[in-house]
């Protein structure tokens, strides 16, 4: 927290009623309406909102980054000068240098075609005016700064050689470069797995204080906010909706949408949502051994391909009605996991086996039976939907394969009492995917899945790409639906919080392995594998007050590459505990209390 | 986005209404237009024969009295009739090649990308091998060997132009093929034939479009290429490549002659291209305007 | 990258095959030979001149006949020009086809990429759709429409540049322009296009927080990303621009190797023919490489 001096002193950003609108085919979009704020030297105001809400466009305005079609009314004054007001050229002097930025997505951030050092050392040589060798050693000394290992190596790199976070690393570096007064950092974290959004933070946090800068963070994640933020501005279609100091803002929120919204953040620290239990004892689903691996490019003229095991063995049982929640950062093998289970991409060892009936040795007419018992839901809701055909056609296209000699009139029935089950319109079916919002789409992929009464739904990450209120509300629709036609399903995230609300079982992988297996509240209350520790410690709790942690040690690193994982226990290479054994014996999967774990220390 | 009728608004109807917007493409339609159905009815607009000569008029400039619009050449053949029935034979070499260039193009695009891995590379690797030949080269001795036949042509050039459409349509398939409405196509137990024949080919047609508007100028060039060389079509036949040809060598003597097949040949390449670039951007779904 | 080199060599023999097989094919599978356009010659002196020539062995012999001398460098004598070598006539016509062609894919290249970055820049002005419109209309008139204009034009009615013909740098001006038009026009063009994509990417809005001027944008940023799609053009150009210099060449009598090759054509001199076609098989193929070296130059994710 900050001194209480940093309230007295004179504010450095002061917004008043700023305006911004497009023009478009449509017409005139107001992206942000009359929005004012104050800013003070070295605090950090967090801006919070769900997407929509203008919380970007009303800082693009600032860095003068928004289109050409945007319209920009209001002052911003910063150090005395209204941003608004500044020709082109008076605006590069203050940006960059009195203001950096760093933006969601490094990988797109930085440019791909230049070296670590070529784009941060233009940035220096600009604003600090420094000599290419003199720029070259400061652009080193801020990567040090930033923590980056190795950054005599890492700095004559390229973005694509590097990984997520050590990319996030440089954008804050080249940020950090002129010392800035003010930082605004646009969802600095949201592309970032959690171990790493952790680490982020934390360095954020750290040199906010040595360098004394301002910070503007723009998220729609409260967890964030609640751990970084001095003040909390809360924007919904534009408008502010409630500002206040971080604590009594989480504590005792003013505004209806302000409640709405911390009510709707799936917590890991509480739950509150009730579960049915399974209906069935014998196991629906089984996957023993699972493997599979991808052919990559050798790096050798005559050698055979390389592989890539994206599953190094994986075994899982599903009773009837049970939900497996499957969690893990990117690279883990989760999405690979839910197509080899629906047989969508072919596993190079093990077998999967459905109320009993391996599929292997099914031939594939018997197996295109069985794909009816078992349906997938996608990510990315929109791209799941194939653009030219009609919400009708999609629903009922499946049943074309099962039930051929059903009448059109029959189908559109069918697929009518379907939609209106997840919650849309029998008279949306003559429209296109592209005329539906984020959650409509995904509610017709749930719809999709459910035209013909499949006994287990495979969700692939089913609610991240959604705003955390529309997220909710997929939730519960599946519990509920879970309920009413006793489905099983296989919830598929990387967000420990929404697994811990939907989930009878948690499964957590890393590096193609489950490295712990249990029950929902046994892997929350006490979890026993390191990673899974980390995982947990890593998620920000969306309370102030909270902050401490479990006071599990973090992790550090990245995930190593799938292609050549490291020997003995997979964790090795970033686990706290490691000894000299991990590196060596490949812990196997142990009941350890009432837990299954692979690790050789946990008891 | 969002409207209360329950008819729903195709990405194709909005791509056809941004693309009407667009006063220029509509010009450009419109010219298309017009050349095509002058082509069309060139007999019913002169009294000239296409190898008809008038004695009476040689080489003279365009006007009204005399019936010749364009004028005639050194031989007295009217140049309006003879621009006319020249845009027959190369719009038709123009749409037949492509048509030609289209078929084994998706065709071999779509199994190549769809089917993936050993198959995949051998035909692509082929497509590469091919590449690398100096292709006019070979079609003009196919001309010069099997003479000036306006089907070899066809053949020929659409045997060229068929290694860029395979390229674009194998890629275009290779990503369909992961996107997600087809793993859950195959998910639905969609058998392939019904994969490719719903969710393949529809989401491919844009860019087929497109690229076939941008072949057939193309193509017309390259048959005008070859009747500067000589090996167009035959006599009494012309096109407008012939034509512009001939008339190049009567250009300080009978500009005319050079003028207006060089004209309409000019303009039905501007508004093919035109259109394809006007297609290209209505069918991308990202919107262009705006945007620094 | 020894590697690649390696990889992209044993994968032009089978390429270089394939030509060598088509080329032969079409050329002696079609009716007529060398010798039977002349008068009427007897059929003695015919047989002996085939025999001479080896072309009454069977055609795969031929085909083996050829492709041995060709390792050993050896084009064979040309049919029509009876004492000159295939490689001599290759070696005379060469390299004014090629100064002509790589001044003209210079002048395109350079003119071409500034051309398209100016509209980029000025995207939806009026100056952007007068470029845009004049590049549309360079593609749409046909080269040996172009040409003769600038002779009527600049050698006839201005008379600053001759005509034709072969000698100093100016009779090269008219020919080099006439060949680059359309080149320049595809890519300013192409360029334009990847351009506006550049300026919209994430990264350009990183450069542009970052208070770095438009020209340090695009010169340090941009512009690598920019020419991408225009360096993948250039092997197709490569082609365009020898095809174009058989025009080219016609019409302001330039004797490079576009005019052998016509000639030799309808000549049925198999083996000149033959020895352009291998040549410039050849020149695309190794084109093609150092194109793809240039490409993994600028997006360093590409790996060889
Ligand atoms: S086995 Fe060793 S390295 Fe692996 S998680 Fe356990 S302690 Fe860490």
């Amino acid at each position: 927290m900050k001194p209480p001096s940093a309230l007295t002193t004179p504010p450095l950003l002061e917004l008043k009623s700023l305006n911004v609108s497009f023009a478009g085919r449509d017409g005139i979009t107001r992206a942000v309406k009359d929005l004012s704020y104050t800013l003070r030297a070295s605090e950090t105001l967090g801006i919070v909102g769900e997407s929509g809400s203008g919380k970007t466009q009303s800082v693009m305005s600032l860095m003068g980054l928004l289109p050409h079609n945007a319209t920009v009314s209001g002052k911003a004054v910063f150090n005395r000068t209204d941003l608004l007001a500044l020709s082109q050229s008076e605006l590069n002097r203050v940006r960059g240098k009195d203001i950096a930025m760093v933006f969601q997505d490094p990988m797109t951030s930085l440019n791909p075609h230049l070296t670590v050092s070529a784009q941060m050392s233009l940035v220096a040589r600009r604003h600090l005016g420094q000599s290419k060798r003199d720029a070259f050693a400061e652009c080193k000394r801020m990567l040090d700064a930033v923590r980056i290992p190795e950054a005599a190596k890492r700095i004559n790199q390229y973005p694509h050689e590097l990984s997520g976070g050590m990319r996030q690393r440089v954008m804050i570096a080249t940020a950090l470069l002129c010392k800035p007064k003010l930082l605004i950092a646009d969802e600095p974290t949201t592309a970032l797995d959690v171990t790493v959004q952790a680490q982020i933070l934390q360095l954020m946090r750290e040199l906010q204080t040595d360098f004394a800068t301002a910070v503007l963070l723009i998220t729609h994640d409260m967890g964030v906010v609640a751990g970084t933020c001095d003040r909390v501005l809360v924007m919904s279609k534009g408008e502010r909706v409630e500002e206040n100091f971080v604590e009594p803002l989480f504590a005792t929120p003013q505004h209806p949408y302000t409640r709405t919204l911390l009510a709707a953040v799936p917590r890991l620290d509480e739950i509150n949502i009730k579960l049915t239990p399974p209906t069935g004892t014998t196991p629906l689903l089984e996957a023993r051994g699972l493997e599979v691996a991808y052919p990559v490019d050798s790096n050798s003229f005559f050698a055979p391909p390389n592989q890539l095991k994206a599953l190094r063995g994986v075994d899982l049982m599903l009773l009837p009605g049970e939900t497996l929640g499957v969690v893990g950062e990117s690279g883990c093998g989760k999405s690979t996991l839910a197509r080899a289970v629906l047989n969508l991409i072919p596993a190079s060892a093990g077998d999967v086996v459905l109320m009993g009936e391996p599929l292997r040795q099914l031939t594939a007419t018997q197996r295109r039976a069985m794909r009816s018992d078992m349906q997938i839901i996608f990510q990315d809701p929109l791209a799941s939907l194939n653009p030219r055909m009609t919400i009708a056609n999609i629903l009922c296209e499946p049943l074309d394969t099962y039930h051929p000699n059903l009448s059109r009139a029959q189908k559109l029935r069918r697929a009518s009492i379907i939609l209106e089950k997840v919650g849309l319109k029998r008279e949306q079916l003559g429209r296109y995917p592209h005329e539906f919002s984020g959650g409509q789409c995904q509610r017709i992929g749930i719809a999709r899945a459910l035209m013909f009464e499949p006994k287990l739904i495979v969700c692939d990450e089913p609610v991240s790409a959604l705003d955390v209120s529309v997220q909710a509300k997929v939730v519960q629709l599946l519990i509920e639906l879970q309920q009413e036609l006793n489905l099983s399903l296989v919830f598929i995230a990387h967000d420990l919080a929404v697994v811990r609300q939907i989930s009878h079982r948690v499964m957590v992988m890393y590096l193609g392995k489950v490295v712990e297996l249990a029950n929902r509240d046994e892997i929350y209350s006490s979890p026993r594998h390191p990673y899974t520790r980390a995982l947990i410690s890593a998620v920000p709790i969306p309370d102030p007050k909270s902050q401490q942690r479990l006071g599990f040690a973090e992790i550090s690193g990245d995930l190593p590459s799938p292609l050549h994982p490291p020997s003995g226990c997979a964790f090795c290479s970033r686990c706290p505990l490691a000894e000299p054994r991990c590196a060596n014996e490949d812990p196997p999967l142990r009941a350890v209390g009432r837990s299954m774990v692979a690790c050789h220390l946990a008891e | 986005m969002r409207r209360d009728s329950n008819q729903g608004h195709s990405l194709f109807r909005i791509a056809m209404q941004s693309l009407l917007s667009s006063k220029a493409t509509v010009t450009a339609f419109v010219v298309m237009a017009l050349v095509v159905l002058l082509t069309a009815a060139a007999p019913l607009l002169s009294p000239w024969a296409i190898d008809s000569t008038d004695w009476e008029s040689v080489s003279t400039p365009p006007s009204v009295e005399t019936g010749h619009y364009f004028g005639t050449d050194d031989v007295g053949r009217d140049i309006f009739v003879r621009t006319l029935y020249g845009g027959r034979i190369s719009l038709l070499v123009g749409l037949s090649a492509t048509m030609v260039s289209l078929v084994i193009g998706v065709f071999w695009g779509a199994i190549a990308g769809y089917a993936g891995g050993r198959t995949d590379q051998l035909m692509m690797r082929f497509v590469d091998v091919m590449y690398a030949m100096p292709f006019m080269f070979f079609v003009i001795l196919l001309m010069v060997y099997f003479g000036r036949n306006i089907f070899l042509i066809f053949i020929a050039v659409g045997a060229v132009n068929w290694l860029d459409m395979a390229r674009i349509v194998r890629g275009q398939a290779l990503s369909m093929k992961h996107r997600e409405f087809v793993e859950a196509a195959r998910a639905g137990g969609v058998s392939h034939l019904n994969i490719i024949r719903r969710h393949i080919i529809p989401n491919l047609l844009g860019v087929v479009i497109v690229y076939v508007t941008l072949t057939i100028p193309q193509v017309i060039l390259v048959e005008s290429f070859l009747s500067f060389l000589g090996l167009g079509v035959q006599e009494p036949m012309t096109s407008w490549g012939a034509l512009v040809n001939d008339g190049a060598a009567l250009m300080e003597s009978a500009p005319w002659t050079l003028f207006f097949p060089a004209l309409f040949l000019a303009l039905t390449l501007f508004c093919f291209n035109f259109i394809g670039d006007g297609l290209r951007d209505a069918l991308d779904p990202r919107d262009r305007a705006g945007e620094p | 990258m020894l590697r690649f080199t390696a990889k992209r060599f044993l994968g032009a023999i089978p390429t270089l095959l394939v030509l060598m097989v088509l080329a032969f094919a079409l050329i002696r599978v079609a009716p007529g030979g060398p010798f039977d356009s002349e008068k009427q010659l007897s059929a003695e002196i015919q047989e002996r001149l085939n025999a001479a020539y080896h072309l009454d062995e069977p055609l795969w012999q031929q085909f083996f006949r050829y492709l041995g001398n060709l390792l050993k460098g050896d084009f064979g004598p040309s049919f029509a020009y009876a004492d000159y070598t295939v490689s001599e006539l290759i070696a005379t016509g060469f390299p004014v086809s090629l100064k002509l062609g790589s001044l003209a894919m210079l002048l395109a290249v350079i003119a071409g990429i500034a051309i398209g970055t100016m509209a980029a820049l000025k995207q939806n002005t009026r100056a952007d759709y007068a470029v845009m419109t004049a590049a549309m209309t360079g593609i749409s008139v046909p080269t040996f429409v172009v040409a003769p204009l600038l002779v009527l034009v600049f050698a006839v009615t201005l008379q600053w540049f001759p005509a034709g013909g072969l000698g100093n740098w100016q009779n090269l001006v008219l020919p080099v322009i006439a060949l680059a038009l359309p080149q320049i026009a595809y890519i300013a063009r192409l360029t334009r296009g990847s351009m506006i994509e550049v300026l919209r990417s994430d990264y350009i809005r990183t450069a542009r927080a970052q208070g770095l001027t438009q020209a340090e944008i695009l010169l340090h940023h941009a512009l690598k990303a920019a020419v991408l799609p225009v360096v993948s053009y250039l092997g197709p150009a490569t082609a365009a621009i020898i095809t174009g210099s058989v025009v080219v060449e016609q019409i302001f009598g330039v004797p490079g190797l576009g005019r052998f090759f016509v000639q030799g054509a309808l000549n049925r001199d198999y083996t000149l023919v033959m020895g352009i076609v291998v040549f410039y098989g050849v020149l695309i193929i190794c084109f093609n490489f150092f194109v793809d070296i240039a490409y993994r130059w600028l997006d360093p994710r590409v790996t060889l």
